[in-house]
């Protein structure tokens, strides 16, 4: 393989795995601090993407506003959908919530097929985004190029937030320990209410950018991408942010790679995410950054 | 024997005679819609308990049961369609010559894909029941996705995307010319998988394995120090559902006439785990009685999908309104219902591990 094919590929890979990490923190934040696992959160990200392609078509709002009202708007519906669908079910048995959180996805991805329709739309890209760079022979795309740099911004200031803020220590308390954190005043409600906005506000960009770059939106786009992201916040270790974005860049590029060098395993690509979270969970299962949970008698 | 064993043994005999009876009845004279929806309730009541097994007796929380009923789908299927129709289905890639020409007859296809479905779970257990809760889930959850995708891409195997059409079906000839009735569905296949299956489940946990699963579920340390063999049993139980599950996955095939990959998504988990929720986790009557009930919802609400005239207006046709409706109602049980859906032992224990 040329030089010049596999910086291309690199380039995609890290794109790629920049969503993936995008997705992959709000499952990690919230089972950070809830142990759950969010299911609905593919879907979450499904709303991002359709409601900017709604912004865009019908609205007279300039492109770069759709974006950020949209991502806000979708965090929203992520603070609502806790609301609704697990703050009742909080301090029941843990199956009783998963079971809460696939039904909560089911009926995202049937209102989906309700509101949106079942045919997939085309998602304006805009004409800035659409450009393709030319550098030293490599030619990318310029939101290949975009989305690893919006990621890291978004990152520094997720980072910002959780180690400087008072939020954020409040949040790093209650995954620590949750009784006791409880017990030194701090307001869960408000804090879980916060994890929820920001980990769908991260998922609405990363839809948005998974939009311009693969414009296809569909009801169900979420459920893959969901599946995979989570496995990626597995992968790093989960309730740890870093982790999640190394698992997100792991699996991103590891599946573009697995195309690029052996082509004849394309069709197993979707399957290639869940071997390696299986080995994962057999020689590591806390995964790559999580601790050692002790098991208590 | 003792007294009350015999007037046990007789009383069982009994009901089980009235069901089949029942059952005979009902396929001579109802129509074959209602024929077909008892047909998938008596399916779902043999995936139902599969699954409770699993996850309801023995506490391990599995999302894998997609890819146990693929496999038990496609070995029935593969295994029961005449090999000139065989032919006509892979026409994109011809089929490996060890199966074109494999044919036995349903009975044997049946078992087969059930035991097939059992050496997967054993496969895929051995190696995955180390792992607890979420994590378990997960990895189940992993290898049932794992599967879809080596059935859509081992075309000379399993058609690929295209899946297998033209799957026989059982139908009843005998009694129905006995009767000079039009041939239905043979509900008794399905039925009698069902009642074999609630009385292994009655007789298992009565009997000591059952008691050291129930053990599991409710303190795998205290288990474990009592001696019972935690990854025995573990997998155990999971092979034993899996391969209830290959047999609900043949019977589902041969129900449905037509089987591809997009039928065995995650969808199909979540649909029996529906059941055995609703039902109460390490119930069986429960989930007899739930598989009867969702099917049948499933069905009845089909017609908020299509349009509707309600005198003064007319509404225009929703299709996707009816699964809208069905997942609120499910959301609405779970969270309104909390503390009923559930056996109160199990939810005390769990109840611990909710708190940290």
């Amino acid at each position: 393989m040329e030089f010049k094919e596999f910086m291309q590929h690199l380039v995609n890979g890290t794109s790629l795995g920049s969503l993936y990490a995008l997705i992959a923190i709000g499952y990690t934040m919230v089972y950070g601090i809830l142990r759950l696992i969010n299911f609905a959160h593919g879907d979450i990200f499904m709303l991002g993407a359709y409601i900017t392609y709604y912004g865009m078509t019908y609205t007279p709002i300039p492109w770069w506003l759709v974006f950020i009202l949209s991502a806000v708007l979708t965090g929203g519906a992520g603070v609502l959908l806790e609301k609704l669908a697990y703050k009742p079910l909080r301090g029941a048995p843990r199956i009783t919530i998963l079971i809460s959180a696939i039904g909560a996805s089911f009926l995202l991805q049937n209102l989906g097929v309700l509101v949106f329709g079942g045919r997939p739309k085309a998602f304006p890209i805009p004409e800035v985004m659409n450009k393709i760079l030319v550098v030293g022979g490599i030619s990318v795309s310029l939101v290949s190029v975009i989305i690893p740099i919006i990621t890291i911004i978004l990152l520094v200031g997720l980072t910002f937030i959780i180690q400087k803020t008072k939020t954020g220590m409040a949040m790093r308390a209650l995954s620590k320990d949750y009784e006791a954190a409880s017990l030194m005043g701090i307001d869960i409600n408000r804090v879980v209410s916060f994890t929820f906005f920001t980990g769908s506000f991260l998922a609405a960009v990363g839809g948005i950018l998974w939009g311009t770059k693969y414009p296809q939106l569909l009801p169900l786009m979420g459920v893959i991408p969901g599946l995979k992201c989570f496995i990626a916040a597995v992968i790093g270790g989960i309730g740890n942010i870093t982790g999640a974005v190394i698992g997100g860049f792991i699996l991103g590029l590891g599946e573009i790679m697995l195309i690029a060098f052996l082509p004849s395993l394309t069709g197993y690509r979707d399957a290639f995410s869940f071997v390696l979270l299986i080995v994962i969970l057999l020689v590591k299962p806390t995964g790559i950054m999580g601790e050692k949970m002790t098991e208590k008698v | 024997m003792k007294k009350t064993d015999k007037k046990n043994l007789i009383k069982q005999a009994v009901i089980i005679t009235v069901l089949l009876v029942a059952l005979l009845l009902i396929n001579l004279f109802m129509d074959s819609y209602q024929i077909r929806i008892i047909n998938l309730s008596l399916i779902y009541i043999v995936l139902g308990l599969s699954m409770n097994l699993i996850n309801g007796f023995t506490g391990l929380f599995s999302l894998g049961h997609a890819g146990f009923m693929a496999i038990g789908a496609y070995t029935t299927a593969l295994l029961t369609i005449p090999p000139e129709l065989k032919e006509v289905n892979f026409y994109m890639k011809p089929i490996v010559p060890f199966l074109a020409d494999l044919n036995m007859p349903f009975v044997f296809a049946l078992l087969m894909g059930g035991v097939m479905a059992a050496i997967f779970g054993f496969l895929i257990g051995a190696p995955v029941l180390k792992l607890t809760d979420d994590y378990l889930a997960i990895a189940t959850l992993g290898f049932s996705e794992i599967i879809r995708v080596v059935i859509i891409n081992l075309q000379s195997v399993t058609n690929g995307a295209l899946g297998l059409k033209g799957i026989p079906q059982i139908r009843n000839i005998f009694i129905s010319e006995v009767f000079n009735v039009k041939p239905q569905i043979n509900l008794l296949w399905a039925g009698v998988s069902a009642i074999i299956t609630v009385y292994l489940m009655k007789r298992l946990m009565e009997g000591s394995y059952g008691k050291a699963l129930k053990a599991i579920r409710e303190d795998e340390i205290a288990a474990r120090s009592m001696g019972v063999d935690l990854f025995k049993h573990k997998v155990m139980s999971f092979t034993l559902g899996s391969g209830l599950a290959g047999i609900g996955g043949g019977l589902l095939a041969v129900s449905l006439g037509t089987i591809d990959p997009t039928l065995f998504k995650f969808a199909l988990t979540f649909n029996i785990l529906l059941i055995v929720v609703l039902g109460g986790m390490g119930s069986i009557m429960g989930t007899v009685f739930a598989a009867i009930i969702v099917t049948v919802a499933m069905e009845g609400l089909r017609f908020l999908d299509q349009a509707m005239d309600l005198g003064f207006f007319q509404t225009p046709a929703l299709p996707g309104l009816r699964m809208v409706v069905f997942s609120l109602i499910l959301m609405m049980v779970i969270i309104f219902k909390k503390d009923n859906i559930f056996f109160t032992t199990y939810a005390k224990v769990r109840g611990r591990y909710a708190k940290n």
